[in-house]
Order: C-alpha cells, then sequence, then structure tokens
C-alpha cells in the first residue's frame, strides 16, 4: 500500500462550520503512518464508554473503588504544598527521591544491587515502561513470545514496533475440575517449540491478567532456561506483585540465575498503592537494556510528573520500614482483598457459574458457558459469544465485565469465548446483588446437583454428567 | 550479550541537551537559568484545585484514555473562543503527557518512512530526534538575521526571518508536514499573520500537515499578537496544534499538555496514546480543568493569568536584557517565550557553546543553554556564538545573574 502522492489540480477550501462528515478527503495523500494500522481497535476504550453510557456499575476495568492509604495521600498533599521545584520538571528518568526508594527497596528482594540512576526508569505507568521496552528492544521482524491470556496491549505494542507476536496459551491442567488459576499451566514443551532464530524476547505477567495465576518458582525456571540457552529478554509486567492470595508467594523471574541481565522488570505503583489515576510505573533492570529504554523516554514524554513522583517514594520509605510486618500496605491489602474475592467467588457459585480461583491479581474469571444463547440474528454472527454477553450484561443488568476473549490472540480467541472477567477490588460488594439477579435466567439441573448445564439443544448435560432436558427459559441475547 | 542489540530506530538518538545540561545544572550553587521552567510558584489556586482533586476518591483512579471529561471541556470552552469555533471535546482534542508529549503523538501517528519534514531553526530540539524515530527525513531551514536598519540599536526577535524562495524550495511531494513553533524557542519570534500565511500558502499547494507548537501561546509581549496557523483558510483541516498546561500555568512538572486538530487527524494521535500510555494523570488533569475555567471568565481582563503572566514576564526580560548589555554582551529581545544572548562581541576563546556554556557552568556557576542544541550540524556555524537564558525566574535569581556577570566582567577588563 503506497503513499497516494497530490496529482490533483485544485483543494477544496472548507468552510469553518462544524461538519460532521468523517469521511471527507482533505489530503489526497495517505494520512496515517503504518505504524498505526491495525492498533486502533481498543477494547477498554470501548467498553469503558459503554459503562458509562449504561451507569453501569464498572467491574471491567482494574481499578479500586476506595482511596489510596492515608500515608500516600498524605505525601501527596504535602508535596503540592511543598516548594516551587515539586511544581517543575524534575530529572527526566525517575525524581531522584523515588528511583533511589525503589533501588533500596527492590535490591533486598531481587538480591541485586540496583543502581538507582542506570537500573530503573520510571515512566507514565507500567503502561509506558512495557511502551519503552518494546519500542526500545524490538525491532521489524523481531518475533516475541506472549502467553495467553495476555493484558491486551502487548499485542498492539508489539505491531506497533514492528515485531511479530507469537502465542502460547496457558492451559487448564488434564483431568482436574479447573477450580483455581494454579491449574492453568504452560507446556514447557510447547513453549520450547514456538522458540524459533527470530524470537527476541518473551512476555511474561505475574501475577497473571486476567486469569490471576501466580507463576511458581519451578514455573519461571522453565521459562529462565529458554531465555538462556536461546539467549532472549524477558519482559517481566509484576504490576500486581504485592496482590497474592492463599499463601501463594510472588517470585521475580529477574532474581533467578542467569536472568537479572536479560529481565526488564515492569511495576506499578497505581496497583501497589491504589492509585491508578497518578500513573507511575517503572521499568528495573540491567543498565545495559534499560539505557534503550532511557531513549525512547526521552524522545516520547521526557519527563513525569513530579509531585506524584515524590509521594510514591514517600511510600516505598514507608514500606521499606515495615515491610513483612501487619502494619505493611503490602499485608494490609491482600488481606482485605483475600475476603472481596471469596465472597465474589460464592456468589457466582451461587447462581451457577464457574469461577476460576485467581491466586494473585485484581480479577477473577468466570466460565459462562451455561448460558444459554439463541444465536438468531445473522448481524452479530461475527461477534464473539463473550463480547455479545458482556453487553447484554451492561445493557439489562446493569454490570460492566469484560469479555476474556480480548485477551487472546485472534488464532485462539475462539477456544476461550466463554469467560469474562470481573475486578474484585471493591470495598462496595452491592453489585452482588445483580449478580445474584442472573439465577432467575439460568438452567438448574433438575438433579440438583447444583451444577448448570452447560451445552447442547433441547438436552443438556451438567456438569456431574447428569442429562437433562432444558425446561427453564433460555437467555435470549438481543441483536447487538 | 550480542543479541541484545536495540532496536534500529533508536540508533543515534541518545544524546540529549537536557539529560546532559540538567545534571551539571543541578549542583545548588549554579544560578540556573538554562532550563526552561520557573522558580517562581505556580498561582495558588492551580495547587489548591489539585490538593482538592486528589481528596476525592474517584480522582487518583483512571479517567478516560483521550482526556479527563471535565479538561477536554474546559479546553474546549477556552480554544472554543480563541479559534472562533466550535471544538468538539471528544473527537478533535486529546490530551497528552506535556507538550512534548503532544508532539510525540503526531509525529508517530502521521509521519513514517519516505516522508520528509520541514524543521524551521533554531528548533525545540526534539523535533530532529522524534522525526527521525518515526522514520522521517527532517529537512531544515534556518531563520536568518536580516542585516540591521540604520538607527536601530537592539536586535529583537523580530529581525530573524524566514527567506520565501528558500523556504518554498524546501517542500516537495515528499514533504508530509512542517513544524512551526510560535512564539519560538530559543529566539523568541513570534510569527506574524502575514509570514503564517506564507507558510499556510505553502503547506496548502503542496498538501502538506502542519504541527504548530503553540506552548508559549500566551507569553507575547507588549505590541505583539500570537496568531493560530490553524485559523487561517484552508488550515484547520490539516494542522494539528500543540499546547501545555506546564508553560500555560508555570506547572511544568505537572506534565499535560494537548493536541487540538480535525478529527481524521486526531484519530490517529489517539491511536498512539492508547498504544503507548494509555491516559494521563487524573488529578493534574482535574486542577488543570479548574484553572482554565478560572480563567476563561477571566479572559482578556488583566487578572486572567494568560494575560499577568505576559506582564510580569515582560518586566523580567527587560530587566534581564539590561544586566546582560551592562556586561557588555548583545541580548536578542525575544517579543514572546524566551530569549537568546548573542556572544559575538566578547573576546572569548574560539569556544563553541557546547563548551562555553560547561565551562560557564563550572567556573562561573551560570546555566545557560548552548543554542546549537537547537540547530541542524550545517548551520552550527551560524549559531555557535550564541547561549539562551530562561528568565522566568525570581528577581532575586536574576539579581544573582547580575552579580556573576558583573564580576566576570570586572575579571575581563582586569585581565
Amino acid at each position: 500500500m503506497g503513499i497516494i502522492r497530490n496529482i490533483a489540480a485544485s483543494l477544496v477550501l472548507l468552510r469553518q462550520s462544524s461538519i460532521r462528515n468523517n469521511h471527507k478527503v482533505i489530503m489526497s495523500r495517505r494520512l496515517h503512518a503504518r505504524r498505526t494500522d491495525g492498533v486502533d481497535k481498543n477494547v477498554w476504550v470501548e467498553f469503558t464508554q459503554l459503562a458509562a453510557d449504561y451507569k453501569a456499575v464498572n467491574l471491567g476495568q482494574g481499578f479500586p473503588d476506595f482511596s489510596p492509604p492515608q500515608f500516600v495521600q498524605e505525601a501527596f498533599c504535602k508535596a503540592i504544598s511543598g516548594g516551587p521545584q515539586m511544581h517543575q520538571y524534575t530529572r527526566a528518568f525517575g525524581h531522584p527521591p523515588l528511583v533511589k526508594s525503589l533501588a533500596k527497596f527492590f535490591s533486598r528482594i531481587v538480591g541485586q544491587d540496583i543502581d538507582p540512576l542506570e537500573d530503573i526508569l520510571v515512566t507514565v505507568g507500567a503502561y509506558q515502561a512495557l511502551f519503552c521496552a518494546f519500542q526500545g528492544l524490538i525491532d521489524e521482524g523481531d518475533e516475541v513470545i506472549i502467553i495467553e491470556p495476555f493484558f491486551d496491549c502487548y499485542q498492539p505494542m508489539v505491531v506497533m514496533a514492528g515485531g511479530k507476536a507469537v502465542y502460547v496459551p496457558l492451559r487448564p491442567r488434564e483431568g482436574s475440575a479447573i477450580l483455581s488459576s494454579g491449574d492453568w499451566v504452560l507446556s514447557a514443551d510447547e513453549l520450547a517449540s514456538k522458540i524459533t532464530p527470530r524470537t527476541k524476547a518473551i512476555v511474561i505477567n505475574t501475577p497473571n491478567n486476567p486469569l490471576g495465576k501466580v507463576y511458581k518458582t519451578e514455573e519461571l525456571q522453565m521459562i529462565a532456561d529458554l531465555c538462556i540457552k536461546h539467549n532472549l529478554l524477558c519482559f517481566s509486567d509484576e504490576v500486581y506483585e504485592w496482590l497474592t492470595y492463599d499463601g501463594a508467594k510472588h517470585i521475580k523471574i529477574a532474581s533467578l540465575p542467569g536472568m537479572w541481565e536479560r529481565t526488564v522488570t515492569v511495576g506499578s505503583a497505581g496497583k501497589t498503592f491504589s492509585a491508578t489515576g497518578w500513573k507511575v510505573g517503572w521499568a528495573i533492570g540491567s543498565g545495559n537494556i534499560i539505557k534503550y529504554m532511557k531513549t525512547i523516554h526521552q524522545n516520547s514524554v521526557y519527563h513525569c510528573a513530579t509531585a506524584a513522583q515524590e509521594a510514591v517514594a514517600h511510600g516505598f520509605e514507608r514500606e521499606y520500614q515495615l515491610f513483612g510486618t501487619p502494619e505493611s500496605y503490602f499485608q494490609q491489602l491482600p488481606a482485605m482483598l483475600h475476603h472481596k474475592r471469596k465472597k465474589l467467588a460464592l456468589c457466582l457459585e451461587s447462581v451457577g457459574l464457574q469461577p476460576i480461583m485467581p491466586e494473585g491479581g485484581y480479577f477473577m474469571v468466570t466460565d459462562i458457558s451455561s448460558v444459554k444463547v439463541d444465536l438468531n440474528d445473522p448481524n452479530t454472527k461475527d461477534e464473539l459469544y463473550d463480547f455479545r454477553f458482556v453487553k447484554w450484561l451492561v445493557k439489562e443488568k446493569g454490570l460492566a465485565t469484560i469479555p476474556v476473549s480480548a485477551f487472546y490472540s485472534p488464532e485462539h480467541s475462539k477456544e476461550f469465548d466463554k469467560y469474562i472477567r470481573f475486578c474484585f477490588v471493591k470495598v462496595n460488594l452491592t453489585f452482588l446483588t445483580k449478580v445474584v439477579h442472573l439465577k432467575k435466567r439460568l438452567p438448574v439441573c433438575q438433579s440438583f446437583c447444583l451444577r448448570f448445564l452447560l451445552t447442547g439443544g433441547l438436552h443438556a448435560r451438567c456438569r456431574r454428567g447428569h442429562l437433562e432436558k432444558v425446561e427453564s427459559e433460555r437467555v435470549n441475547l438481543p441483536p447487538m | 550479550m550480542s543479541r541484545h542489540t536495540h532496536a534500529k530506530r533508536i540508533e543515534g538518538l541518545d544524546k540529549n541537551v537536557w539529560v546532559a545540561f540538567t545534571a551539571l545544572a543541578a549542583d545548588p550553587s549554579v544560578v540556573n537559568l538554562g532550563q526552561g521552567f520557573p522558580d517562581i510558584p505556580p498561582p495558588s489556586y492551580v495547587k489548591e484545585a489539585l490538593a482538592k482533586a486528589a481528596s476525592v476518591d474517584r480522582m487518583n483512579q483512571y479517567t478516560r484514555g483521550f482526556g479527563h471529561p471535565s479538561l477536554v471541556k474546559a479546553l474546549s470552552q477556552v480554544y472554543g473562543k480563541v479559534y472562533g469555533r466550535q471544538i468538539d471535546p471528544l473527537k478533535e482534542i486529546l490530551v497528552t503527557v506535556g507538550g512534548y508529549g503532544s508532539l510525540f503523538s503526531a509525529i508517530q501517528a502521521l509521519v513514517e518512512e519516505g516522508d520528509e519534514v520541514i524543521i524551521i531553526e533554531p528548533f525545540f530540539d526534539c523535533y530532529v530526534p522524534m522525526v527521525r524515530m518515526a522514520g522521517g527525513k527532517p529537512v531544515l531551514i534556518p531563520l536568518r538575521l536580516v542585516s540591521m536598519k540604520s538607527g536601530k540599536k537592539t536586535i529583537t526577535s523580530a529581525d530573524w526571518f524566514l527567506d520565501p524562495d528558500e523556504l518554498a524550495g524546501k517542500f516537495n511531494s515528499k514533504t508530509k508536514a512542517i513544524i512551526i513553533n510560535t512564539p519560538n524557542n530559543p529566539i523568541g519570534k513570534v510569527f506574524t499573520k502575514d509570514e503564517l500565511q506564507m507558510i499556510a500558502d505553502l503547506c496548502i499547494k503542496h498538501d502538506t500537515l502542519c504541527f504548530s507548537d503553540e506552548v508559549y501561546e500566551w507569553l507575547v509581549y507588549r505590541g505583539h499578537q500570537h496568531v493560530k496557523i490553524a485559523t487561517l483558510p484552508g488550515m484547520w483541516d490539516r494542522t494539528v496544534t500543540i499546547g501545555s498546561a506546564g508553560k500555560t500555568f508555570s506547572v511544568t512538572g505537572w506534565k499535560l499538555g494537548w493536541s487540538i486538530g480535525p478529527e481524521h487527524l486526531m484519530k490517529h494521535l489517539q491511536t498512539v496514546m492508547q498504544n503507548s500510555l494509555y491516559t494521563c494523570p487524573t488529578p493534574l488533569q482535574e486542577a488543570v480543568a479548574q484553572g482554565l475555567l478560572l480563567n476563561y471568565e477571566l479572559m482578556d481582563q488583566p487578572e486572567c493569568y494568560f494575560t499577568s503572566l505576559a506582564d510580569e514576564l515582560e518586566g523580567k526580560r527587560d530587566r534581564l536584557a539590561a544586566i546582560v548589555e551592562e556586561a557588555g554582551m548583545t541580548p536578542v529581545i525575544p517579543e514572546g517565550g524566551y530569549f537568546m544572548l548573542d556572544l559575538s562581541h566578547m573576546d572569548e576563546d574560539e569556544a563553541y557553546d557546547y563548551k562555553f556554556v560547561k565551562w560557564m557552568i563550572k567556573e562561573k556557576k551560570l546555566a545557560a543553554i548552548p543554542v546549537t542544541a537547537f540547530v541542524g550540524e550545517e548551520s552550527t556555524k551560524d549559531f555557535e556564538k550564541y547561549i539562551r537564558l530562561c528568565f522566568i525566574k525570581q528577581d532575586g535569581t536574576l539579581d544573582a545573574a547580575r552579580s556573576i556577570l558583573k564580576s566576570w566582567t570586572k575579571d575581563m577588563q582586569m585581565g
């Protein structure tokens, strides 16, 4: 597709009145750069708008409905009323107090002497850290392995950098009922088979969004072995590192032997301190790799906001002192969310949905395959089941969630279109009543095994294997 | 680690004048007239608005990706009045991480391999690396100091012009865009309507886009008027105009800016935004919205910060000009924005401005920025005798600079 040159005679002069026509051709040449091709769709933009339009309870996007802890809020207020320098540019690669406290804090955990100036880059959220990693290190034709389900931005970021995404799915372990995110595993053979001479990096996310899987040491070691064997880079998205439940332990792949020099670890103040709107994140890694990300940073945003960085620095100072004690926010937050998580799971089970208990993170994925659908309308044939279900749930029940197939590659999304994702980082659980109301619309196994009917036309089979003729009302999704 | 090479797009882009010079000037004993940020406090109502926003739960969480609703509405109001047209807050505005972020989004969205981008020297230094990172080819054209009319004593930024024929010669079928900056950094030139019309005519003739960096739009001094190229006929549909909360409200550390333009261009900037950092900080956007609304009510009145800041800075401009002249140097008086100093009358070593500034910071504890940071290699010879001084500083800071320059000239006279 080449760039069309202007050979036309004269340009139409346009009137300054407001124009609604989106398809007006202003320039006869191609306008946008090719790097923006195919990356214009975005599930968040679409679904946040939908939630807003229907004034739905937003359990889709991952943000808390409570405020950041008092100590960081106070630190932020203090910074705001601080000297004029708090409102002016700070050091481009990270406010000195922040990189110092991050270096101090994480050196202890990673077991590495982290240099605050060389090994850390502060970014506008973890999102921008990922962007700098892909832009700085991925070239045209490089392959990047992404483990599915994945936080949706990885794929367009790889594409925008000219790279090629290669997918490896987490799969439910053979035999067992899929009750926990720990039951979803990566096959070493399958992963190894995806590596080619063009593979540059692998992206991992632990705790995983959306499943909530917390990778164990053995699992990370398996990935590390392959990284070392094939000399790959590892981008490790660990924004939910402090949110693990049921004794699951977060392990940093960068702390495994041979991994520090090849890993970029991404973190988030937004998720750490329940302040997603502050958009402060960071990348930590060997200076040899971070330096390339710095070049992208200095040619894209250059600095991050000063006052918020100052506040986050204080947050980490405090947590460094209180690490491991009950007063630590990193203990208190997961303890609080542990219960919310349990409540949501029970509620979903009570209406016959099958939640996958997350070992970590903000989210719970639920199997919705027990809900029957009549695919009447040919217009909606192209949309995946979970997308349609989520839209119905927003419009009819005022509940906004996210369809999980959005976290899968185009090639695998059809296999995983029967799951939706809930964010449970909410103190206000009144939305659970809306979930309970779903019960009326779902068919129950007449053998009262409390398992819901899964598949098939008039004859359905529940998880326990009871064969039933479907008596109760089917759910009809309206045309989209 | 030989395979861990960087992506080609950053080849040769690692050097950055700010990274180098801010480190040098960070020494607290140095009087910093280098980097462009105020050491005067921002208006109290913006700080208060930020404190207030931060106390609201929802304001500490994600907001709309392309711009916090209250902010884009306020921008639409303020600029709707300035442009004299209705601006759609959702489709024609994008909030970014500073004016810098807007430049990045525009260039990434609309420039690629094979495109040429015309850049006027001296230019804010990021334009060239950003164009190169997008695969584009920068085509440079210098502003030229036209010989002084007889009887005229002071040089001003108005004495620097673009040669119309030279400019026309830079446009060809590959020219995708031209970047203009008015008021200009570092010279301080405020392009007149006629000059902008000349550029606009070429844009229309060659079907070129225009990226107009107007971050200093409110800092225009008496006798001059800021003109938006996007308001000229035929230009709205091909122009992305960039603004900055940091420069508007003296809060450079908030890193909020915006792009305004037609939907068919802005949608591509939005695509870049959603794939690079997704959203800007919420409480800061809320506070800027409040600041804009407050000043919208006061527009055209002296209490309006957009006017009062310019008045305050004009005084500082004149003060620094006097200080510098006293020291035997020749300032280039800016019509807007910032300052430039002419060194060519000083009998110094034949030092390049970089060497000079580094020496000046080290030996004289006075920081400035070398002007060749703002030009391409070919123009180095024409600009190496200039350094840039920032005067958006407390009077105390300017006085400190004065002391340094005074003792310096005394040394020279004695030596």
